[in-house]
């Protein structure tokens, strides 16, 4: 006895509804002959008998829908009844794999321990510190710990130099979560200086005063350590007689209230400022390349008494009166010392001069601010000996210096910008 | 030996001549192969050397002679089947898929077609969207064909030699925009790889990884790149499929980082395959993100400043290197 | 007709052989696939057989011979293995192509037999191309292609004949004209219905003939293949035929009527070809028998080859992508 079996028909038919038998118990079937028809998504399809065989029974009922490879009729073979019934097992994994599957449903204790684990996530995610793959790799293999560390990398992620800079203050120094934390301020800010002068004047409404010198002492330290690595710097040095220029302003200051009378930055500001005429290349910022800028915004660095810089931009000072620099530096200078200055003239300026004033060094060799590819140091005016129309004479001496970044400019340059500033202290009126 | 002056156009021909004189079984069939001398005169003279028989002319059915060609080279010979742009290769394309690369495959490994097809390929030249396509990733996608791209005058001169004698279907893209460009090679340059990847440039700080056109790119982005202290590495892929994954998994382990360069548009490239790659073989070497600088998704406009801006220039290539490395 | 005055007795036997052999061959396979021991899509020939064996018996082995995706029949007329046929289309690695194409991809290539396609139309420019090496390598044999008037429709067609014409190669295009492409009538797809026209056009020799009868296709056949063997030049022969089963096994066959089929069923080509060859005297009824038993054999045998036959083993699996050992 073998059973006729629900065909299938293509790899995309699941089963099929028996809508007529063609064949009655007891028929004799040949190959060919049409048993049923089954109604298919593709249609009615007739269902022929590939052996001689007798239909035996029915199994299943005009109506029913039953998957391919289940029985629908019993079959006697015509010739031996005793021959061995052929593939009558074959069904038989079919449904176990069914009842397996249906036995696998889902268990109540399973999804109870889902939500636990799903609640635990949460908070795991608040503590998933941002790293590069290969930062992560380079702290396991030397036991760094990420918390210590901020990132440098994009979004703050912690990059591999962060962690070999932490690395290397782990062995200068034992003790070292507070030298790690130092150093990752500084790495943070060094890469992102402007992004960090603003942030002292954002964190002045904000936080208390501490934590604002702090930063700005860090914002110096990272601007300056990302000058010297990347700025190739060079220097010039020139000794200008100061004398027309000081007598220029003692007789401007004599007809003047104390309020409104000149201080020498003034002149050299200005002085800067119309020399940048005979060497506009100085006037710029490097920035995948020289960027000539149209404004002369000259940045006046001003010391702070609890240490620390700050260099706000005297705007259009090409533009600007003697008189009217001398004003911005009146309203400017205080401000700068009680850290009320706005992000905007911490971050405009487009060349930098640093002045020590009386009593303090005779040179100074400034560090570029970047983006900016020169500073303009001024010593203190000292009396020194002096060849002055073929006769040697003690006169007021101003030695100015410039440095210049070297892939911007040449020295060519920067020798015709202080030859500039000379002429134009030397006539201080014109100014 | 010294070097020689050549235009990427006169490398692809000087290329296609010694494949003719090598072999007599070897001919070139394309649209105006022969009396126009080339859509862009890359095969211009060759009629004359060589008779109509073996530089020949066919008309406008691209899926009817590249399916010839793929006969022709399963019966015994073995045309270099020119489909004048990328453009038109959407008509071939049943053919090169369903025949060329599934032959072999389909047949047990009885039937095996050494065809080699070349394709003009680019953005450039304003001919707006539907003659700017970049559809190297569409062919790089099916296995059974070998997918290479001719990135430099050395491989404009060498490449059609190997894929020659590869038995397998080999697609060779060629950028139209590039034909003019000249460049020194060794007068005695000869044969070259199709199954590695080459560096172009070596550098220690990024690897910027691409290939056709925007090889040179790179490289002169890399140029100005070291004026700034940054020592970039540039890849060329040179073969699209199958992907050389462990030159390019080398030297994202040296540099760390990986900026990707194509002109095909962003979503499924061949920088979305290679950074796959990335991520799937070399994830904790990373210390960035990698980061892909494709084509802007959309149909590449007319007007030359749209269309610059429709594809990665250098200075795009630059910028995003610069931004990787200081965020 | 010529053809039936020089049909031997051992060419009589051998052709009532092969039409026989033809249909129980896939009789055979439709139960095999109702027992899901082959998959994927299954196109039989049954009614069309006349057409595979008058067309393939003209040819020298070294022609080329490429077939659609009912072309079990076309393979076996080739004289490619029956077992190795089974085997393909049970997926074993025995089969013809080594199970990776099924019962649409037989090849073999030391029959010259180049598959088994089954993108409508998509193997045309492939034979033109054949041709065009012969030609260019001198050879002197010529590429038989068949398709159905399905592929008609396809632009490819268009192509590849102009091509063929143009170039001037030694192609013998077969149309097996069955009446539907898949369920779409012939009068629901082409406008002009005589697909020897569209040869025509091409300026290409082109006949149509009654694919239902075994004699008149030899005859058609053999005057073609000794054309484009002369010439060097294209051909284009039409036989008008008729599957009796539905398009591929997932078939309801809405789109015919019964009384269609069973009308052509009278024009059964192989009773008629058995008739004749009875009445010739070609063949005895002691011949018949033990054809019958010959057939049940060796249909019984590739049925056992199929079923002794191995999988290929998974770790091979992206074998036969690229050749081996490419070279350089």
């Amino acid at each position: 006895m073998k059973e006729f079996l629900m065909p299938s028909l293509g790899a995309d038919m699941e089963a099929g509804t028996l809508v007529e038998w063609k064949k009655k118990p007891g028929d004799q079937l040949k190959p060919g002959d049409i048993i049923a028809e089954v109604e298919t998504q593709k249609g009615l399809i007739e269902i022929e008998v590939f052996e001689a065989a007798i239909l035996e029974n029915y199994l299943i009922e005009e109506g029913d829908k039953v998957p391919v490879g289940a029985p629908m009729a019993k079959l006697r073979s015509e010739s031996i009844p005793g021959k061995i019934p052929e593939k009558d097992s074959e069904t038989h994994p079919i449904q176990e794999e069914e009842q397996a599957t249906e036995s696998e449903g889902p268990v109540p204790s399973d999804s109870i321990s889902e939500e636990t684990s799903s609640k635990e996530k949460p908070s795991e995610e608040k503590h998933r510190i941002k790293a590069s793959p290969l930062a992560r790799s380079i702290a396991e293999k030397h036991n760094v710990d990420l918390n210590n560390l901020k990132g440098t990398g994009e979004g703050g992620a912690i990059i591999k130099a962060d962690v070999e800079q932490a690395m290397a203050g782990q062995k200068e120094a034992p003790k070292q979560t507070p030298e790690t934390g130092a150093l990752k301020d500084v790495m943070k800010k060094k890469t992102e200086p402007e992004t960090a002068s603003k942030q002292v004047i954002k964190s002045r409404t904000s936080t208390s005063k501490p934590g604002q010198q702090e930063s700005i002492r860090a914002a110096v330290a990272a601007a300056m350590s990302r000058s010297n690595q990347d700025i190739p710097h060079y220097y010039l040095e020139k000794k200008i007689d100061m004398l027309a220029a000081l007598n220029w302003i003692k007789e401007t200051n004599r007809q003047r209230e104390i309020s409104e009378r000149l201080l020498p930055a003034v002149l050299f500001i200005k002085a800067v400022a119309k020399a940048l005429d005979s060497a506009p290349a100085l006037n710029a910022v490097w920035d995948n390349g020289l960027q000539f800028k149209n404004e002369v915004n000259i940045g006046f660095v001003i010391s702070l008494r609890a240490g620390g810089l700050l260099v706000p931009a005297i705007r259009n000072a090409d533009t600007k009166s003697v008189d009217e620099i001398m004003a911005a530096l009146n309203d400017m200078i205080p401000r700068a010392r009680a850290l009320k200055l706005r992000s905007s003239e911490l971050s405009d300026s487009t060349i930098t001069i640093t002045s020590l004033g009386e009593n303090g060094a005779d040179k100074v060799f400034g560090v570029i601010y970047p983006p900016q590819v020169a500073i303009i140091g001024f010593g203190s005016i000292t009396d020194q000996p002096l060849v002055h129309e073929g006769m040697l004479a003690i006169r007021p001496v101003l030695q100015v210096t410039l440095a210049g970044d070297h892939r911007a400019t040449d020295g060519l340059t920067g020798s015709r910008f202080l030859q500039a500033l000379n002429n134009h202290l030397q006539n201080p009126e014109k100014l | 030996m010294s070097d020689i002056k050549i235009t990427y156009r006169e490398a692809l021909k000087a290329g296609i001549r010694d494949a003719l004189l090598k072999e007599e079984r070897v001919f070139l069939m394309g649209e105006d192969v022969g009396r126009y001398g080339g859509a862009f005169a890359v095969s211009k003279g060759l009629l004359k050397e060589f008779g109509a028989d073996r530089i020949m002319d066919v008309p406008l059915s691209e899926a009817g002679f590249v399916g010839a060609g793929i006969g022709a080279a399963l019966a015994g010979v073995k045309p270099i089947v020119e489909v004048m742009t990328v453009n038109f290769a959407l008509l071939p394309m049943d053919q090169i898929v369903n025949n060329a690369a599934t032959l072999l495959h389909m047949s047990g490994g009885q039937i095996n077609v050494p065809l080699v097809i070349r394709i003009s390929a680019g953005i450039g030249k304003q001919l707006a969207a539907q003659h700017s396509h970049s559809w190297e990733p569409l062919f790089a996608h099916i296995p059974g064909l070998i997918v290479v791209s001719v990135g430099t005058h050395e491989d404009a001169r060498g490449m059609l030699h190997t894929a020659l004698e590869h038995p397998d279907p080999v697609i060779i893209f060629e950028y139209t925009s590039m034909l003019n460009l000249e460049a020194e090679i060794p007068a005695d340059a000869g044969p070259t790889n199709i199954s590695k990847a080459k560096i172009r440039r070596e550098g220690k700080d990024i690897s910027i990884i691409t290939y056709g056109i925007g090889v040179y790119k790179a490289l002169e982005a890399a140029n100005r790149l070291s004026e700034q202290g940054i020592d970039a590495e540039v890849i060329d892929l040179r073969v699209l499929r199958p992907l050389d994954e462990e030159s390019f998994i080398r030297s994202v382990t040296k540099t760390h980082r990986a900026l990707l360069v194509e002109e095909a548009w962003n979503t499924i490239n061949i920088s979305s395959e290679v950074s796959a790659r990335i991520m799937e073989k070399a994830f904790y070497e990373l210390d960035a993100p990698v980061k892909r600088l494709g084509g802007i998704e959309v149909p590449i406009p007319y007007p030359l400043h749209l269309e610059n801006a429709s594809v990665p220039q250098v200075e795009d290539i630059e910028n995003a290197v610069i931004k990787i490395l200081r965020p | 007709m010529e053809t039936k005055d020089k049909l031997s007795p051992e060419k009589a036997e051998k052709l009532l052989y092969q039409l026989l052999l033809m249909r129980k061959f896939e009789e055979k396979s439709a139960e095999l696939y109702t027992r899901e021991k082959i998959r994927g899509f299954l196109h039989l020939y049954t009614g069309e057989e006349a057409v595979a064996t008058g067309v393939i018996q003209a040819l020298k082995p070294e022609d080329n011979v490429l077939g659609t995706y009912r072309e079990h029949a076309h393979a076996l007329a080739r004289d490619v293995d029956a077992g190795a046929i089974m085997a393909e289309m049970y997926g074993k690695q025995e089969g013809c192509s080594r199970g990776r194409g099924g019962s649409m991809h037989i090849f073999d290539k030391e029959k010259n037999f180049f598959g088994g396609s089954a993108i409508v139309g998509g193997h045309l420019p492939i034979a033109t191309g054949m041709a065009l090496a012969s030609k260019k390598l001198k050879k002197d044999n010529i590429t038989l292609c068949f398709f159905g008037e399905g592929a008609a429709a396809e632009g490819i067609f268009h192509e590849a004949l102009n091509l063929a014409s143009l170039w001037k190669v030694p192609v013998l295009f077969v149309c097996e004209n069955n009446l539907y492409a898949m369920g779409t009538a012939l009068r629901f797809s082409h406008a002009v219905q005589e697909i020897e026209k569209k040869g025509q056009a091409y300026g290409i020799e082109s006949k149509a003939v009654d694919g239902m009868d075994l004699l008149k296709v030899m005859a058609a056949a053999n005057k073609a293949v000794e054309q484009v063997r002369n010439s060097g030049e294209p051909y284009l022969l039409v036989c008008n035929t008729y599957r009796f089963r539905a398009h591929s096994m997932f078939d309801a066959e809405l789109y015919r009527e019964k009384s269609e089929v069973e009308e052509w069923k009278k024009r059964d080509p192989i009773p008629k070809f058995r008739k004749y060859l009875l009445k010739e005297n070609l063949i005895s009824e002691t011949q018949l028998q033990e054809m019958e038993e010959k057939l049940e054999t060796e249909i019984q045998k590739a049925v056992e080859f199929a079923e002794a036959g191995t999988w290929e083993a998974k770790e091979e699996l992206t074998k036969f992508v690229y050749s081996e050992n490419p070279g350089s």
